[in-house]
């Protein structure tokens, strides 16, 4: 299992801040998993549409999108940081 | 030694430059920037958002990274989240080194990391009652990748 965090417009989109569920076999990377993520509803589709404004933390790390996934127990998805 | 903060509450820039100092007399130069909510076009307040379990994590690896390319050279960084108002400060850092230069440098890559490399979004809120997410800039990555 592992859970998915979402934040700012990310999870306004996708509806929550975070689920827990089992990835499927073919999530084997971070594009991978955004690539499946996008079929679970209209709102995870519209909200990953455009992957140059989507970034995403494995274990609390940032990932690039070839990053693969090694039973990852929590993933965050979000927007490019706008902090400082 | 550069530590890093994170609260809700306003910080006082002054007081934590002195205490940065302290009893030191080894310092010969220190540098505060301070961040602050600017009121554009009837913004009414600012929200940061940010990833509780991986942000103070992450600013004391930047202020780690800084303080490893500036030896010896003292900061203190506080970042704030929650909902702030025009005017009030959302972002300090301080540094402090025997000399200008590497006070000077290490400020401003600590604020470049901190802009690109923090887990933070804000969301501006107007008098309308409309809120909007800011976008990030890609001349704040330029300033990052500089470094």
């Amino acid at each position: 299992m592992v859970t998915l965090l979402y934040f700012a417009w990310v999870r306004e989109m996708v509806g929550t801040d975070s689920e827990t569920l089992t990835l499927p076999a073919e999530a084997t990377t971070v594009a991978a998993l955004l690539d499946w993520l996008a079929t679970r509803s209209p709102g995870h589709d519209a909200a990953l549409a455009d992957r140059s404004r989507i970034r995403v933390a494995v274990d609390q790390q940032f990932a690039a999108p070839d990053t693969p996934l090694h039973n990852p127990r929590e993933i965050a998805i979000f927007p490019p940081v706008t902090g400082g | 030694m550069i530590t890093a903060r994170l609260q809700t509450e306003p910080f006082d820039a002054a007081a934590e430059q002195a205490a940065l100092i302290g009893a030191r007399t080894d310092l010969g130069a220190a540098v505060s920037f301070t961040g602050l909510v600017r009121a554009d076009d009837g913004l009414v307040a600012l929200t940061l958002e940010h990833y509780p379990a991986m942000t103070l994590a992450q600013l004391q690896a930047i202020a780690a990274e800084a303080a490893s390319r500036w030896p010896g050279t003292f900061g203190t960084i506080i970042h704030r989240h929650g909902r702030m108002l025009p005017g009030e400060p959302i972002v300090l850092v301080v540094t402090a080194s025997p000399h200008r230069g590497d006070a000077f440098a290490a400020a401003q890559f600590l604020m470049d990391w901190l802009k690109t490399k923090a887990p933070f979004w804000k969301r501006e809120a107007w008098a309308d009652g409309s809120t909007r997410w800011v976008e990030a800039k890609g001349s704040d990555d330029a300033a990052a990748e500089r470094w």
